[in-house]
């Protein structure tokens, strides 16, 4: 018998590679490869998710991590991930201004009426969900005039560029507390551990990168019962945010460019102020790179849970910011569930010897081990 | 949004080390830290790297961020250098830094990246051992809050690790922990050695290489700094033992490769070859084996070139 320990490692990595990227192209007599314009467009959602998770704007390079991931939206944000622990980090962005946000869509569950009005946009949510079989062997020159027709119904310089926030609504009415200024910079997680207790900046940073299942997963538990923050959608908007930074000569801000990005703020439970003022709404607040409404949705949520948490004790799983922040990465978590797929035979070996050891023990003893009745 | 932006194809070519510059300082400002306090977890901003956490993340950082063109690299998983993850990891410094020799000889390697083993030949002083870390916390095991744990190690409060020994004494008769032994580093810091046997925790006491621990998912880089005490957790009347690899009639089992008797055993079943009970053993580190198997090989040719003379 030879050395049977895991050799010829080698040849098995560069054979699974092959295998994966055969998967990919096993169509090829039938399909096309795909265009990274075609998922930037037309999975324009699967890309917003990867440059959310990632925590890279770079909607190109996603198309390309989708690609060539098959899909797969962990491995896909993982790789911008790596991509990104490559570049130096030039400058901090000073705060930006979402109110000028180039609005695709905006609505408010709190009010009939937002100044500037409910835009639906684009959404799914009122859409039924039965399959359209249209799509099945579209027609290219048929899929090409659906935007045509869309532009040329659309009425041109109806809409503004960009509405008021609805907070700002509610803060003049006094339902919600004055907006206090935040003293220091914000805690950057790409270049500080978490360390708790951690400020509420960096569970923001935390949650906006965060895998969108998992918030949801630890959001929906608040929203079922363990917990109660009860929440009301003032503001949810989609759209692209001027990225203003300032300019290398003179210091000034300028446009360098916009990304798109989901924004929700909730309302939730008042409570009383601190020096004994009048109670008011309490607030959580959700922003995310891409279109992805049910994360922003889930980190407002949290945000809220958080924040009471980090206020009284965490009562929920969803309060405490150790449980939270420390579970919700796609990249941290998909990393280490994988990893068990490693050989583990040392500490196997070792795990052996210990209950053999026991099991000797306790036949020598002719003692019956009892099960754990506890 | 500007849709004339196009990919540049360079994209890909990567700066040696692969981290940006900021990034390594950071590890290395980081790893003399953890020297200075042995044993303390250092926290600091691990980066991703283009394998998954809990692959290596931890240990491939700080040997990213420790390797130059002058060293000479050796990467085992399992004890092995063929392992599969050990492959990848080896092939990506090489890719990443050009000029890096690799070895699989444990004497000629100046920094030895591994994965749940100690190589059986001592290292010297001109070494660095990087383990990797899936838990950098040993008292994980009794407390789930990161920031309680925090406070328990500043104070040195190691009586619940102790009290889960007991109880494992009380309901077994034994102590049930395998591997990732609670080790006392300078005489305050208990550590998670990472997943290696107990057979490999002995050769962190006094070492003569400087071994840096380091976990990337959780973000903690420590050390155990060469000369320095590491005493697994253990009473004044029931003492540490590492692994028994005795048979049932109490002698030490061998090596069926190379014959050694003094190396950590993997177990195989094997019908055909096997001993009685169907198994068969063969060291876990393989360059250690195969230097046994050499030394052999040398030794029985050279009476042959004698008796030729």
């Amino acid at each position: 018998m030879g050395y049977v320990a895991i050799k010829g490692g080698k040849a098995a990595i560069e054979g699974a590679a092959a295998a994966t990227d055969y998967l990919r192209a096993c169509n090829s007599e039938r399909e096309a490869p795909l265009a990274l314009g075609a998922i930037e467009g037309q999975l324009r959602l699967l890309v917003s998710r990867a440059v959310s998770e990632g925590g890279l704007y770079h909607p190109k390079l996603a198309a390309l991590a989708i690609k060539q991931f098959q899909g797969d939206t962990l491995e896909a944000a993982f790789a911008l991930r790596a991509y990104r622990s490559t570049k130096p980090r030039l400058l901090e962005t000073p705060p930006q201004n979402t109110a000028k946000m180039r609005v695709i869509r905006r609505i408010s569950s709190a009010f009939k009426d937002i100044p500037g009005g409910q835009m639906l946009g684009p959404t799914y949510d009122y859409a039924l969900r039965l399959l359209n079989l249209g799509l099945v062997n579209e027609d290219p020159g048929v899929f090409r005039a659906i935007a045509r027709r869309f532009l040329d119904d659309a009425p041109e310089n109806e809409l503004p560029d960009s509405f008021p926030k609805v907070l700002d609504a509610l803060r003049a009415e006094g339902l919600l507390p004055a907006l206090k200024p935040v003293a220091g910079t914000s805690f950057d997680v790409t270049r500080q551990s978490l360390i708790f207790p951690v400020p509420r900046s960096a569970a923001l940073a935390t949650m906006a990168r965060a895998e969108t299942g998992s918030l949801l997963a630890i959001a929906y538990s608040n929203m079922r019962g363990y917990g109660d923050v009860h929440p009301t959608i003032a503001e949810l908007r989609v759209g692209y945010v001027p990225v203003m930074l300032p300019h290398p000569v003179t210091g000034e801000p300028m446009e360098a460019g916009e990304a798109l990005m989901t924004e929700c703020e909730v309302v939730a439970m008042f409570e009383g102020d601190d020096q004994g003022g009048k109670p008011a709404f309490t607030l959580g607040y959700g922003a995310c790179f891409g279109h992805n409404e049910v994360k922003a949705i889930s980190m407002a949520i949290l945000d809220r849970a958080l924040q009471k948490g980090m206020k009284d004790g965490a009562t929920n799983p969803s309060e405490d910011p150790e449980f939270v922040l420390l579970h919700v990465d796609g990249v941290d978590s998909m990393g280490f569930a994988s990893h068990y797929k490693m050989p583990h035979y040392v500490t196997f070996q070792s795990d052996m010897d210990r209950l053999r050891n026991t099991q000797a023990k306790a036949q020598q003893k002719d003692i019956p081990q009892k099960k754990d009745t506890a | 949004m500007n849709t004339t932006y196009e990919l540049p194809l360079d994209e890909a070519g990567y700066a040696f080390g692969f981290m940006d510059e900021y990034a390594k300082k950071e590890v290395r400002r980081t790893i003399l830290k953890a020297i200075c306090i042995p044993g303390y977890q250092t926290p600091y901003a691990s980066r991703e790297m283009p394998m998954g956490r809990g692959f290596g993340t931890g240990g491939l950082q700080l040997t990213l961020s420790l390797i130059g063109s002058d060293d000479t690299l050796k990467v085992i998983d399992q004890g092995a250098d063929d392992s599969v993850n050990a492959v990848n990891l080896r092939q990506f410094v090489q890719m990443t830094c050009p000029g890096v020799d690799v070895t699989e000889k444990t004497e000629e390697a100046t920094l030895i990246q591994s994965r749940h083993r100690i190589p059986e030949k001592p290292l010297t002083e001109a070494q660095i051992l990087v383990l990797q870390v899936p838990y950098p916390d040993a008292l994980v095991v009794v407390e789930a809050s990161e920031a309680r744990r925090k406070t328990m190690h500043g104070e040195a409060d190691y009586s619940r690790l102790l009290v889960k020994l007991y109880e494992d004494l009380v309901k077994f008769d034994e102590i049930t922990i395998s591997h990732r032994y609670p080790t006392r580093v300078h005489g305050h810091y208990i550590i998670d050695p990472s997943p290696i046997p107990r057979w490999d925790v002995p050769k962190l006491h006094q070492s003569k290489a400087l071994i840096l621990l380091g976990a990337g998912r959780e973000k903690k880089i420590y050390a155990v700094p060469p000369y320095t005490i590491a005493e697994p957790l253990a009473f004044e009347d029931v003492v540490f033992r590492v692994e028994d690899f005795r048979d049932a009639s109490g002698n030490r089992r061998t090596c069926s490769r190379c014959g050694a008797s003094n190396s950590f055993l993997d177990e195989f079943s094997d019908e055909a070859d096997g001993e009685a009970d169907g198994k068969i053993y063969q060291c876990s580190d393989s360059a250690y084996c195969d230097e046994q198997l050499a030394r052999q090989a040398s030794a029985y040719q050279k009476p042959k070139t004698e008796e030729a003379a």
